[in-house]
């Protein structure tokens, strides 16, 4: 919501600095995103009168002007505009002066003749037509202007004379005389020869490019002096006849005065963040209250008075039915006959812009300007278009069809409401107006509509139709239905101060359901006691009173009372909004900071969050850093990590409404979201990269009303730095030794389609698998992206919380010294190093206390087809010193086992 | 006799004051102390002296035998302190040489500044608090004061499954404040992280999902001076001793009165700086007193409990903390940023 403050001072006089009263504003609830000067690019520029001008002795097309811009002497200023004559009031850019855009503008010499400043056109200046109408400029085309596209073969002869025909009636003519004619217009004086008739003519005309000795063509038949495209001329060929020139100003204004005043430019606006429970500072008269609590300092809003009269009786002209009633709480209407459409004056239009509203003529810009002042949308439909005088708001039938102001047709449902008369429905309810009712040119009888609609009603509908508006935006937070009856007479007003119509006697006002006034207790104690204050109960009502909420009682009271809340506040509605309206005048810094007392809580983490922390400083321990990814992924996810078209796991939630395709499912893995991470570094021609994630998959099938089981999977992910599958495994070996995991063993996987099948194994916790891991599929590598190995661990958070073991209990330290034997075993290629070792553990008699693999050997003097399999065998007795047989008789055993189950014999 | 002894004592005290290595060393030993060396043959020659000689003359030897120990060992632990400074010598390497690599993980720095916000709040007594992302709009925004036809609701805004807007991604942490009221005992101290959902297409400052961390107490006499003496502690820690904070009014629908905290720009001061787009002050926060609506709803009756809630971006929060540029950083994860922390 932008602001106008010379349109608040209209009713509030305060006068800061925009950075005071932004600061104060914000700090009582209304936050300002930003005030603009609107002339503070523009300085130096000044009104300047034209005393004379001369052709530039120089150029063919560029004058010279000598100016009263105030001072003792006249300055000289060179241009190349034509569209100015001597006598004119034009905004003169002075030496030093500066212009929007960061233009700074200095005296020097243009062909050799000295130029002290410039004078501005609207657009350098930051305006254009739409604020200033008159400043349109219409050239003629000048016929000693003229450049023939091909030099040999002219349309009109460079030597061309009075009198010599163009084409048809259209001749060439000498400007004798100029004078100023009403309007804006010109008068010239032509002279021309013609062979039967006159040979001089009077000749009024728009195009202000004209000066003695100019040669114009002249429409004899018409009577009018030529333009580009009476002539069908392309600008080129009159490069210096253009529909642009200097602002020649139609202000009441005098040489010297301060161009920005007389422009409007010297208004500054504040852009206000409005939260949705207040829609009444959607206006200026909302934010006059609330600038008026503010900085605690009275308020002046003005009484809309129309004096009426206009032909006709309104009940006999106009009659309004709301058959859907329950949508209409209030329907204010009033007739205004016999307008005259015209640009509403300098003064509204600068209101309107300075709001971000573009002006297009005196209705529609009073209906605007009256939304910007009371927040209450108003429309305006042209009376001829209401068949039968009859104006029926109603729900469209289904499949009914009106097309509105910006063109387009929409097909409705019983969902909207229309505007109709007795035949069609010429407006969307609070949306927008109907093509077939727009004001034109011609209106002459026009209908005000400030009316109170359904905010739920006019939401679905604008929703459903994606048309939000101005008017459905401000409709659906709620609006005050107090506000229509001074909203049309505000509208009446101003066409009586406008001459823009006659307005009828008399208002059509319905009223379905208004609200009754409402009272809330207010507590000071209570209050105080919620704010952690201690304010004077007589000062909390002196804060109340500035938002119009007051007691009825005489004096302020010393405890609780009733209070009435005005109409246009909705949102007060019990005590904690009243200790909001206290606080906010108070001043939310000027309450105390304090701690909490009170009850002690016991806080702290759960066993799941200590695990998860856990499990965090575990993989940085390893070397992995932490990643954050997006929990939604794109479908084909699942087909990059080589998933089955049937895979059940594909089931995800889908997003109805999802940004993108990439972001419309959320995962129900989270290995596509490790894999584009690590590609992204691999592609950032990063050498190496260790990473890991706990986060969440959503499955469905949740029995909480339909919610997801938000399942935490622990994620590693790495390539390069001396990554391989027993890297990455001891990585898992130790988060899981690291959580005292019971009982952990491996066992190849190759049933994962996105894993290399010779390189990917579960990892148990007793029977249960814990997580899978291994050397990413190279096929699923590729789909994102990298020709390298990429290697990843996916283990299940909830498998990990129950392998968790408990706490460590302290064994004693051996006292006995251990003996250590390495062993050596040939055995077949396919018997896995799991197996030897399980055989050795089980051949053991109660003395080996550890196993260690040492090597592993292939080669011609072992034989085709097997292996040399090492280990270090610790053995020791906790109660003595093992002596050599005793180790010898254990090793005996255990070679035994491992010949019996593997056959594997000592090398 | 006697001169002989002296004669030992003064040749071998200077032999072994000047002595270079240990071999040297031994030789000199065995010279003159050894079975066969010198004052054994002098001692030798006890046996001719009168008796009353034989006393005097054998606490002499005795004295120069113990003298000629005594230097022995002096010139033996000065050889040995002279070898091992040799040897430290040799060992000597270019201290300059880049250390052995130890390759170690780092946390991500929205998760850092997650873990000191966290630390805060235990000291508290704040129960940390873990709930569902797929969510259902009842708790996400009916049971937080948002009706029907608030602004948030839109399907422009937040992420839907289905067509009734039942079941959504939550689009902020305060759902938790309903779950924790409707699970847990008073008095309550909950601190809620999480990750949420909105529909803002990616850029510098914003991104479809982010996380915020949700702080609620409820408890008898819980004052808004409270909210305001907790989040200003909060700013300090995050920001360090004296951040300058503000409180300005705001709306929430599940808040009443609600506010939003700033923290003063820490680039310019508050005079107003690109960084802070001219106001002075950066917005950290929303919070605000818990809606007596909400607690009603909750089945907490409002006349005998009051609360306070807050809700902070960690994401913005990270940014500030860090001086990240671009909020864009966090979810790329490129190794090269993840080991700046």
């Amino acid at each position: 919501m932008n602001l106008s403050r010379k349109w608040l001072n209209e009713f509030v006089k305060i006068d800061v600095s925009d950075r005071e009263f932004a600061e104060a504003m914000t700090l009582s609830g209304s936050k300002v995103e930003g005030t603009t000067d609107l002339g503070a690019e523009i300085s130096n520029v000044v009104v300047g009168r034209i005393l004379s001008m001369e052709r530039h002795p120089d150029s063919d097309h560029m004058w010279v002007c000598q100016l009263d811009v105030g001072q003792d002497e006249p300055v000289q200023i060179v241009t190349g505009a034509w569209n100015i004559h001597e006598g004119d009031l034009v905004p003169v850019a002075l030496h030093n002066s500066t212009l929007p855009g960061g233009k700074k503008i200095t005296k020097g010499k243009l062909r050799g003749v000295m130029s002290n400043g410039m004078l501005c056109s609207l657009s350098e200046l930051g305006l254009d037509e739409r604020d200033f109408p008159y400043g349109v400029i219409t050239a003629a085309a000048l016929l000693n202007d003229y450049k023939p596209i091909d030099p040999a073969k002219p349309s009109i002869p460079a030597d061309v004379q009075p009198g010599h025909k163009i084409f048809g009636p259209v001749v060439a003519a000498k400007v004798k005389e100029v004078n100023a004619a009403e309007n804006g217009a010109w008068a010239c004086t032509l002279s021309y020869a013609e062979q039967d008739g006159p040979t001089a003519a009077i000749v009024k005309t728009p195009c202000q490019n004209i000066h003695v000795g100019d040669m114009v063509a002249y429409d004899t038949k018409t009577g009018a002096i030529c333009t580009l495209a009476d002539l069908h001329a392309e600008q080129k060929e009159f490069p210096h006849c253009i529909n642009d020139g200097i602002f020649v100003l139609q202000e009441d204004c005098k040489p010297g005065d301060d161009i920005k005043p007389v422009t409007g430019l010297d208004d500054h606006v504040v852009e206000f963040e409005i939260t949705p429970n207040r829609p009444d500072c959607l206006s200026v008269i909302g934010l006059v209250r609330e600038v008026s609590a503010t900085f605690d300092v009275p308020y002046n809003l003005h009484e809309p008075v129309v004096r009426g009269g206009g032909p006709g009786v309104l009940p006999e002209l106009l009659d309004v039915e709301t058959p859907a009633s329950d949508l209409v709480p209030r329907y204010t209407a009033r007739m205004v006959r016999n307008v005259k459409i015209a640009p509403s004056p300098k003064w509204m239009r600068e209101r309107l812009r300075a709001m971000g509203i573009r002006p297009i003529n005196n209705i529609v810009d009073i209906t605007n300007y009256v939304m910007l002042e009371y927040g209450q949308p108003m429309h305006a439909f042209d009376y001829r278009y209401v068949n039968g005088g009859k104006i029926i708001v109603r729900r469209a039938e289904e499949g009914e069809k009106l097309t509105t102001l910006d063109g387009k047709e929409h097909t409705l449902t019983a969902n909207h409401l229309v505007i109709a008369d007795e035949g069609r429905a010429v407006g969307l309810a609070g949306i927008m107006g109907g093509l077939n009712s727009e004001i034109v040119a011609d209106t002459v009888d026009v209908v005000f509509e400030s009316a109170c609609f359904d905010g739920t009603c006019i939401r679905k509908g604008a929703l459903a139709l994606g048309m939000r508006t101005e008017a459905s935006a401000k409709f659906e937070k709620g609006l005050d239905p107090m506000n229509t009856l001074p909203a049309v007479n505000r509208a009446c007003e101003l066409v009586e101060l406008l001459g823009a119509g006659e307005v009828v006697d008399g208002v059509i006002d319905i009223l379905n359901n208004v609200p009754q006034p409402w009272t809330v207790t207010m507590d000071p104690e209570r209050v105080n006691a919620l704010l952690g204050t201690d304010i004077d109960p007589v000062d909390m009502y002196c804060l109340l009173e500035r938002v119009n909420i007051l007691t009825k009682e005489k004096d302020f009271p010393n405890g609780p009372a009733e209070v009435v809340i005005p109409s246009w506040r909705g949102d007060v509605r019990r005590l904690a909004d009243l200790a909001e309206e206290v606080a906010r005048f108070h001043g939310y810094n000027n309450i105390p900071n304090t701690l909490m007392r009170g009850q002690t809580t016991q806080g702290g983490y759960s066993p799941v969050q200590k695990l998860e922390n856990k499990l965090g400083e575990l993989c940085r321990t390893c070397g992995y850093s932490e990643i954050i990814t997006y929990s939604f992924i794109s479908p084909t996810a699942y087909d990059k990590i080589l998933w089955g078209r049937e895979d059940f796991h594909r089931k995800s939630f889908k997003i109805l409404n999802p940004l993108g395709e990439d972001t419309s499912i959320m995962r129900t893995t989270t290995l596509p979201s490790m894999l584009e991470v690590l590609a992204r570094n691999y592609n950032n021609r990063n050498k190496s990269a260790w990473l890991y994630e706990l986060g969440r998959i959503y499955m469905p099938g949740g029995e909480d009303h339909g919610l997801a089981i938000e399942a935490k999977i622990l994620t590693l992910g790495a390539y390069g730095s001396g990554m391989d599958f027993f890297t990455m495994k001891g990585a898992v070996e130790a988060l899981m030794k690291g959580i005292r995991a019971k009982d952990v063993s491996f066992e190849a996987c190759t049933e994962d389609a996105s894993y290399h099948p010779g390189r990917c194994a579960y990892v148990y916790s007793g029977s249960d698998i814990v997580g899978v891991f291994g050397q990413v599929h190279p096929q699923a590598a590729k789909n994102f992206g990298v020709d390298g190995e990429l290697y990843c661990a996916e283990l299940s958070f909830d498998e990990l919380l129950i392998a968790h073991g408990p706490d460590p209990e302290y064994v004693p330290l051996p006292k006995f010294p251990a003996v250590t034997r390495d062993i050596a075993v040939v055995c077949g290629e396919d018997v896995t190093v799991g197996a030897l070792e399980s055989a050795i553990r089980k051949g053991a008699k109660g003395l080996l206390k550890d196993v260690t693999l040492f090597d592993i050997y292939r080669g011609k003097n072992i034989g085709e087809g097997k292996k040399s399999v090492a280990f270090s065998l610790t053995l020791r007795a906790d109660d003595r010193s093992l002596t050599g047989e005793e180790a010898d008789e254990d090793v005996k055993s255990i070679l035994e086992a491992l010949e019996k189950d593997c056959g594997a014999v000592l090398r | 006799m006697k001169e002989q002894l002296a004669k030992i004592r003064a040749e071998a005290l200077s032999a072994f004051e000047s002595v270079r290595d240990s071999a040297a060393l031994d030789e000199l030993r065995v010279k003159y102390l050894g079975k066969k060396g010198e004052l054994t043959a002098v001692l030798k020659q006890m046996g001719r002296l009168s008796a009353e000689e034989r006393p005097a003359m054998g606490q002499l030897a005795n004295e120069v035998r113990a003298a000629l120990e005594g230097a022995l060992d002096a010139a033996s632990e000065k050889l040995e302190a002279a070898a091992l400074e040799m040897k430290l010598r040799a060992e000597t390497v270019d201290v300059t040489i880049p250390g052995r690599q130890v390759q170690v993980g780092h946390r991500h720095p929205m998760n850092t500044a997650l873990e000191e916000i966290k630390e805060i709040f235990i000291g508290m007594g704040f129960t940390i608090l873990d709930g569902p992302e797929v969510e259902l709009a009842e708790l996400n925004f009916d049971r937080l004061n948002a009706e029907e036809g608030h602004p948030s609701r839109d399907w422009s805004d937040t992420f839907y499954f289905d067509e009734d807007s039942r079941v959504m991604l939550r689009s902020q942490t305060s759902p938790m404040q309903v779950r924790a009221m409707d699970s847990m005992e008073l008095p309550i101290r909950i601190l809620a992280p999480g990750r949420v959902y909105r529909k803002d297409e990616v850029d510098a400052t914003h991104s479809p999902m982010f996380h915020q961390v949700e702080g609620m107490v409820i408890d008898r006499n819980v004052t808004m001076a409270d909210l305001k003496g907790t989040l200003n502690l909060l700013a300090e820690e995050l920001f360090g001793k004296g951040t300058v904070t503000r409180f300005r009014p705001h709306h929430f629908p599940f808040t009443e009165p609600s506010c939003e905290m700033d923290v003063q720009c820490h680039k310019c001061g508050g005079k107003g700086c690109p960084t802070c787009k001219g106001e002075g002050w950066i917005e950290l926060l929303g919070a605000g007193m818990i809606h007596p609506r909400v607690l009603e709803m909750a089945g907490i009756d409002p006349d005998q409990w009051s609360g306070w809630a807050f809700g902070i971006g960690l994401e913005r929060t990270a940014l500030r903390r860090f001086k990240i540029a671009d909020m864009r950083l966090i979810f790329e994860n490129d190794i090269r940023f993840l080991e700046q922390f």
